[in-house]
């Protein structure tokens, strides 16, 4: 819907009309700061109490060559009245602040969008650059759309022309214009935003009260001109009762890692190499060392899980973080943790590959590489979050199963619900599960010599006891080679190998897992869409909108990739499709057809962004008619 | 050489570690598992070494720990009665870092090879120099690569002719007691697999060195490249090619103390016959100087040819070390905030939506 005439907008005097939910992207270039206007703007959403979900795409360049289009940053905004999944397939609002953001955004707004230009760049030479041979503000090209012309910089440069600041600094504060007209657009509030500035740039003042200028300058313009005839209203949504705040997936999962250490009462190592698009999951633990969080910048991606590792076997939650390049360096080291049985998390924020990819954009395309990237036959378990604020619940549950069954686990997130945020309803401290573990602490050899062996296992988890270094009486020897069952000296007997494969095997296999649900409100549907990961918004989204169109639609989301769920082959069962929407070539697909050989019918796409709920849409819509036809 | 006591001040590499009122015995420090290195191999007197001078430490067997990587060396920990992780080619420095920054109370040795430390594992071996962890290194050097039967290693020499280099070896060796020093490691020392009193002394000083102390250790693969040092066992060779290092002692050397270490005219170190005119120059070793560049000119009096090697203790300074200060930041963020976990996850923006 757009946002002068849609669906759920009503007027309610005096210029305001309310609406149900926006989409805003703000684009510019690089430099012009638009990541944190986006982020202020979701704060505000955030404390306004509307539900929201937000898509950050930005370019692996720090600062590509200025108003190119490589050089175009963005950030989208999708908030509602009521639980939204996604960040919304196309703007309702789209500000460029150049030419290049025009350009390279235009095309995703719909026609009768609202268009709100930087005018001040749109200069020859700017427009020459990206290969406007007219000015797209004196032409008929933009005639479909609601088109505000602002001179942005001018106005910020003339509104803090007594401030004393540079004019370049002073139009460096443009950002924090295009906030405040936004923000007066949409009736949000705006001490948030004033305070956020005055902290963020305490130790400069004058930049601070620059950008607080410019903020409300942006916000006066909007109510002194008439070229803004209304302003709208989002009411907060009605979201499940609690306390919310505003979080991204990143410090989500390392929220989570905080957590687990807490709750299992064990010091946690981080050893990491800094990685887009994981590094932020070392800076936020890097704060929380008053949690007995320790964390090691490591030489490099190796070094980071090996330091992990060796933590493990002292007694420690070690942790390690990367993405899908990091893994590939670690697979030797996840087998060694693999062999050793020691507790191990692996955080793999998926990105575009192979190789260096597309640092900066998502993919899903690592499950088989969690699966299988290792020699031997190495099982780890693998969780993976399906939203930012779930980040903190999938990480707590890979470290359940770390120290439960002694054994690296690979939590697989990606850089779309890294970076993008939602709110969270804070869970109560005291409800979270309790992680604590039991060491070894004395001889348990089943003949009664007194002999401690390290891989006498539990029969229940088929855990090996963990058996720290310090503890008198257990001083033992792992490592790499093969053990010998029981009793953990090195072996090389066939018949011990093969049974000690099947037993690392069947350990994962017997991992406790909760049953897959499947949402199908109205348990008619003959097609199940299953899903994985960051892909949960854009499919719920879409499902929403197939049963909308009065045709039933059942979805499943899979949070334990490895092992599956028990009752997985049952449920695929129960459909007469089954469609698996992935952003890679059908890695979950191979996975469900090689162990339920079912016929599933993969949909794939990997052009480093989301799924749109429309295209979804379109071919849910296609196989259930399909199925039903 | 006797012990050396550099009298310097700061923690000992074993404080922290619980000490044992027990007698303990090189049996003590035997494990259960039946030794497999080649007859003959120099890592038997190596091994004989540590568990004799083990004991002296009086440690508690259960807060030692022995990680090694790939390679001959590297089956070292089975053969221990402490805890032990044989881990994968080249990363034992990684994975020692983080049991050693996670466990103050702990003594964690590193046992690796020439090819496992200095090829595959050079990237983590000048990282943990760097950084002085708490870890004591032994770098069993052997000039070959012994478990994948005979290929050349990074030590040595150029033309060295092997499976792998059948018209002679290409590349130059690396000296690790030069590289450790480059690497600004603060313990740097060499010693022989066959002279089992300098190799205990080492050890001893290295133990009590507070910091990453890489000891490398020439070792003899009898299978594939017998007899590499044989001319620093020699009587008559030895003499004249050893150049044993003793703090606070001019370095002499030769059967009859004949030659020296002396400032030659460029300012750098080089071997003399010892006159009465020059004896006055002869160079004191200090150990303790912060300036690596001497420990470094001692390292260069020896080539690939071993026509001199220097012995002992190149350089014992104090730094402090990553794993102390890292739990100090650890400390200091835990006495400053206390850890509440409702108040991190609640930040400071929240909302509430009422039922």
């Amino acid at each position: 819907m757009s946002v002068s005439v849609g669906n759920g907008a009503s007027p309610t005097g005096s210029g305001v009309r309310r609406l149900d939910r926006v989409v805003i992207r703000f684009a510019g270039d690089s430099g012009d700061g638009m990541q944190l206007t986006g982020d202020r703007f979701t704060s505000e959403a955030a404390a306004f109490g509307n539900d929201l979900a937000t898509l950050p795409n930005f370019p692996a360049e720090i600062r590509a060559p200025q108003g190119t289009l490589p050089g175009v940053s963005s950030f989208q905004l999708h908030f509602a009245d009521y639980d939204i999944l996604t960040p919304g397939d196309r703007p309702d609002v789209l500000v460029a602040m150049n030419p290049a953001a025009l350009k390279a955004n235009i095309g995703d707004l719909p026609a009768g969008g609202t268009l709100i230009v930087n005018t001040d760049e749109f200069t020859k030479r700017n427009l020459t650059k990206v290969g406007y041979d007219t000015n797209p503000l004196e032409d008929e090209s933009l005639a479909a759309y609601q088109v505000h012309q602002v001179a942005m910089a001018t106005l910020t440069k003339g509104a803090l022309e007594e401030t004393g600041l540079s004019k370049k600094d002073a139009e460096r504060a443009k950002n924090m214009f295009a906030l405040g007209l936004l923000s007066w657009m949409y009736n949000r509030p705006t001490e948030g935003t004033e305070r956020f500035l005055r902290e963020k740039f305490a130790r400069k003042p004058d930049i601070a009260e620059a950008n607080v200028l410019a903020f409300r300058a942006g916000w006066n313009y909007g109510e002194t001109t008439e070229a803004f005839a209304v302003t709208y209203e989002v009411s907060p949504a009605k979201l499940a009762p609690g306390t919310y705040r505003q979080i991204t997936g990143n410090t989500a999962l390392a929220y989570g890692i905080v957590a687990a250490g807490q709750l299992s009462e064990l010091p946690v190592l981080l050893g990491t190499y800094p990685i887009t698009p994981a590094s932020d999951i070392l800076h936020e633990l890097a704060k929380h060392k008053n949690f007995n969080v320790l964390t090691l910048q490591a030489e490099d991606e190796i070094a980071g899980i090996g330091a992990a590792l060796g933590a493990s076997f002292g007694g420690a939650l070690g942790v390690t973080s990367t993405s899908g390049p990091g893994i590939a360096l670690k697979s030797e080291t996840i087998g060694l943790a693999v062999m050793t049985e020691l507790p191990l998390v692996v955080l793999d924020i998926q990105r575009g590959g192979p190789s260096t990819g597309l640092p900066t954009k998502t993919e899903q395309a690592d499950l088989l590489q969690a699966m299988f990237g290792r020699n031997g036959e190495a099982p780890v378990p693998i969780v993976a979050p399906q939203s930012p604020a779930d980040c903190f619940d999938a990480a707590l549950e890979a470290a359940r199963i770390a120290l439960t069954y002694r054994t690296p686990v690979l939590l697989l997130s990606d850089g779309y619900i890294a970076n993008g945020s939602e709110p969270w309803l804070i869970p109560d401290v005291d409800t979270l599960p309790d992680l604590r573990v039991s060491f070894a602490t004395e001889p348990n050899a089943p003949d009664g010599s007194g002999e401690f062996w390290p891989y006498l296992r539990d029969p229940e988890t088929l855990a090996r006891p963990w058996a720290v270094p310090g503890t008198p009486g257990l001083q033992h020897r792992i490592g790499g080679l093969e053990k010998s069952d029981g009793k953990g000296g090195i072996s090389y007997d066939p018949e011990n190998h093969d049974r000690m494969v099947r037993l690392r095997q069947a350990k994962v296999d017997g991992i406790s897992v909760p049953d897959l649900t499947v949402d199908d409100p109205s348990g008619a549907a003959k097609v199940l869409v299953l899903g994985w990961g960051s892909t949960f918004g854009p499919v719920g989204a879409a499902c929403r909108r197939v049963r909308k169109n009065g045709m039933a639609i059942a979805q499943a989301h899979l949070r334990h990739l490895n092992p599956f769920p028990a009752n997985l082959g049952e449920v695929l069962a129960r459909y007469e499709r089954v469609v698996v929407p992935e952003m890679n070539l059908g890695q979950l697909a191979l996975l469900v057809r090689a162990k339920y050989l079912v016929d599933a019918i993969s949909y794939t796409k990997v052009a480093g962004l989301p799924f749109k709920a429309e295209e979804l849409e379109g071919v849910f819509t296609d196989i259930v008619r399909g199925v039903t036809a | 050489m006797t012990t050396i006591d550099l009298g310097l001040p700061g923690l000992g590499g074993l404080a922290g570690v619980p000490t044992s009122d027990e007698k303990q015995s090189a049996k003590d420090y035997k494990s259960d598992q039946e030794v497999r290195w080649c007859p003959g191999c120099g890592d038997y007197a190596v091994l004989a070494a540590v568990q004799g001078f083990m004991p002296q430490l009086g440690l508690r067997r259960e807060n030692i720990v022995f990680v090694s990587g790939i390679g001959c060396s590297s089956r070292f920990p089975y053969y221990m009665n402490t805890y032990g992780m044989h881990s994968i080619h080249g990363r034992a420095p990684a994975i020692a870092t983080g049991l050693a920054t996670a466990r103050p109370d702990l003594s964690v040795w590193v046992v690796t090879g020439d090819g496992d430390a200095l090829s595959i594992g050079g990237n983590h071996l000048i990282h943990s120099l760097r950084r002085n962890v708490n870890l004591k290194i032994l770098l069993f050097n052997n000039r070959i690569y012994g478990l994948t039967k005979g290929q050349y290693s990074p030590t040595s020499e150029t033309g060295k002719v092997t499976k792998s280099t059948p018209m002679g070896s290409l590349d130059n060796p690396f000296n690790p007691v030069s590289l450790a020093l480059g690497a600004e490691a603060t313990f740097v020392a060499r010693a022989l697999d066959s002279d089992r009193k300098q190799l205990t002394d080492v050890l001893r000083a290295a133990a009590e060195h507070r910091g990453t102390a890489l000891v490398e250790i020439y070792q003899n693969c009898p299978i594939f490249n017998d007899g590499a040092f044989d001319v620093l066992k020699e009587p008559g060779e030895r003499e004249r090619r050893l150049v044993p290092l003793r703090h606070g002692e001019p370095i002499r050397f030769g059967a009859n103390g004949e030659y020296g270490v002396v400032r030659d005219a460029e300012g750098g170190l080089s071997v003399a016959e010892i006159t009465e005119a020059n004896a006055g120059s002869v160079v004191v070793h200090d150990a303790t100087r912060e300036d690596p560049s001497y420990a470094f000119a001692l390292s260069r009096l020896g080539g690939q040819d071993l026509a001199h090697t220097v012995t002992g203790v190149f350089r014992s300074v104090q730094r402090p070390t990553y794993d102390d200060l890292a739990r100090a930041q650890v400390e200091q963020a835990k006495a400053s905030k206390r850890a509440d976990l409702r108040s991190l996850l609640h930040g400071n923006d929240t909302w509430t939506v009422i039922g």
